[in-house]
């Protein structure tokens, strides 16, 4: 028997109001792709208007905005995809070891460290901004190679935080069957304690990559700003040197820059939700 | 509690089976987080509790001056114009953004047709960055300030409003989720006999739902009034301060929020180093004094379970 799924007069009102609200929550990026596809001049004097033929103008805009500014927009991307993947990367490995430790250890470097993690949480990023970029600079880490160093200091508190919170309900017999099995810790961590730590390293992943690839400030204060420019630092500088200029490329740009993760966003969305509301409750 | 009932024989185990062996570890374990923990935050921290008190170019020539950047930041009407406009930012926002998502979230958990295609719609401005997004509404609100003869960075209402409206639209998402995720760990039991007792919809929603969704509620407020202090990218992107005014021979930034207004000071020039870095110290002082106590306020009304 096929089940019909009845819903009531007010959900299908309801239904109806929240296709209304979602067309005006997508509308702004909607008016950045219809106005990547027109000249110049069109964007300035109505950008609400849809192309037609004598504004429309192809993918000319696309074509110009790959190399806009005189910075190719594909170097942008893979600086911006290298910088986010390593420092990702780091950061899970890294922090969840350091977690494992602080949580199992119960020393008084271990309990120093994790209070230190606990504080850097609520440092806004401008107490430290000027003597990070000097640190940064003197260490020669102000390249995108480097710069992955600079992410898992800052980003640590966070992540070790929130892998702490979950290793501490883990159930510490596994571990002690593991050691008795003949396992160092070394085994132990990454055969037993990583793959139980799946669910968090997915919610710390998609909120570490979401910071690390969004970043502005910090790497437009590390990296040496002539020759490395991650996306948000070249869409910056186009709005800063060139947004008067021409309109249509600077959206064309920025419709680029939307696209990664529009299709990141569609391929695993299941997962950034899940992992975002798992992240913040227990935050 | 759990832990706490293991037999002493067990703490031992624990101790000789796993604790010991770690520990020689060490090496491996913490010190690649803690050395890059050192460059990439404490190091700065410290210095940058010194530098407050020196006047400086660059770190090395650091010269003493005591609380000179401090009084230096607070006669700055800029500093103070950029507080004002940052508590009222806050306020603001928060309220919008937590009533908007609570609201979403509540229609979102009922029986709807395409709940969840709305929620992923609804959360997706969260992933783009805040530079992005400031680009993006620029555009669009000049074009809709142009049929009145206008533009966004003319008056510092605009820009404000414009904030608000940009930081909305970012953030509602995301608490919606989080809000979402509250009403889904509501106990159906709990609604059931509120249910059989005769309670209204309405009696439901502020009995049985709204103490069991507080821990949410602390949270989106919490992350709503963090996000908004630190803001720095949306204004930078949307209005970059402008307009501004000419007060007693200084510039003063109009929409300048407190981050931005640290980071314009360093801009100025090399004699005004040493007080953007006390401003930022003051700022660090104010988000971490603010969160601690908006923690401390709604975490003593949560329902204990």
């Amino acid at each position: 028997m096929k089940k019909k799924e009845n819903y009531s007069l007010g959900s299908k009102i309801l239904t109806v109001f929240f296709v209304l609200l979602c067309l005006f929550w997508v509308m702004p990026i909607f008016e950045v792709l219809i106005n990547s596809f027109k000249e110049n001049a069109a964007v300035n004097t109505n950008a609400f208007a849809l192309p037609n033929e004598d504004t429309f103008v192809g993918f000319a805009n696309y074509i110009k905005g790959m190399t806009f500014g005189n910075y190719p927009f594909v170097r942008a991307l893979g600086y911006s995809f290298f910088i986010t993947v390593v420092s990702v990367g780091l950061i899970l490995l890294f922090t969840s070891m350091t977690a494992w430790y602080i949580a199992r250890v119960d020393s008084a470097f271990a309990r120093f460290f994790y209070y230190l993690c606990l504080f850097s949480m609520i440092v806004p990023f401008q107490m430290v901004m000027f003597t990070l970029s000097f640190t940064a600079d003197q260490l020669k880490l102000n390249t995108p190679y480097t710069i992955p160093v600079v992410y898992l200091g800052f980003g640590a508190g966070m992540a070790i935080f929130m892998f702490v919170g979950f290793i501490k309900g883990l159930p510490l017999e596994i571990e002690e069957a593991a050691a008795i099995d003949g396992c160092g810790p070394v085994r132990t961590f990454f055969w037993v304690v990583l793959p139980m730590l799946k669910p968090t390293l997915i919610s710390v992943g998609i909120l570490e990559a979401m910071w690390v690839w969004n970043d502005y400030l910090l790497p437009y204060l590390v990296l040496n700003r002539t020759e490395y420019m991650t996306i948000p630092i070249l869409v910056q500088y186009l709005k800063g040197s060139y947004g008067s200029v021409d309109l249509g490329a600077t959206m064309a740009v920025i419709m680029l820059s939307i696209i990664p993760i529009i299709i990141v966003y569609i391929s695993c969305q299941k997962y950034i939700i899940k992992g975002v509301a798992a992240g913040a409750v227990k935050g | 509690m759990k832990k706490k009932k293991r037999s002493h024989d067990g703490a031992a185990v624990n101790g000789r089976l796993v604790r010991r062996p770690i520990r020689r570890w060490f090496p491996l374990f913490i010190l690649p987080t803690f050395c890059c923990f050192i460059i990439g935050f404490l190091w700065p921290f410290i210095q940058g509790i010194y530098l407050s008190f020196c006047d400086f170019n660059t770190p090395r020539d650091a010269v003493w001056v005591g609380f000179a950047n401090y009084a230096k930041a607070f006669r700055d009407a800029g500093f103070v114009h950029a507080f004002w406009n940052t508590a009222g930012f806050a306020v603001v926002s928060i309220i919008l953004i937590n009533v908007t998502a609570f609201i979403i979230a509540y229609a979102l958990t009922q029986r709807i047709f395409g709940a969840n295609l709305f929620r992923t719609v609804f959360f997706m401005p969260n992933l783009i960055g805040g530079v992005v997004l400031g680009y993006i509404w620029s555009m669009i609100f000049d074009a809709i300030l142009k049929s009145y003869n206008t533009y966004l960075t003319s008056s510092a209402t605009y820009g404000f409003w414009g904030l608000v409206i940009l930081v909305a639209w970012q953030q509602i998402g995301y608490m919606m989720i989080i809000y979402i995720a509250g009403f889904q760990s509501v106990p159906g039991d709990m609604l059931e006999a509120a249910k059989i007792d005769g309670a209204t919809g309405f009696q439901t929603l502020t009995r049985v739902i709204i103490p069991n969704v507080m821990p949410s509620i602390t949270i989106c407020t919490f992350l709503t009034l963090t996000n908004s202090f630190k803001m720095f990218d949306q204004n930078l992107a949307l209005t970059g301060g402008a307009p501004s005014v000419m007060m007693n021979g200084a510039k003063l930034n109009m929409t300048e929020l407190l981050a931005l207004n640290i980071y314009s000071t360093y801009n100025i020039n090399k004699s005004w180093h040493g007080a953007a870095q006390a401003k930022a110290v003051v700022f660090f002082l104010l988000v971490a004094v603010l969160a601690i106590a908006q923690l401390t306020a709604t975490r003593s009304r949560e329902v204990q379970q």
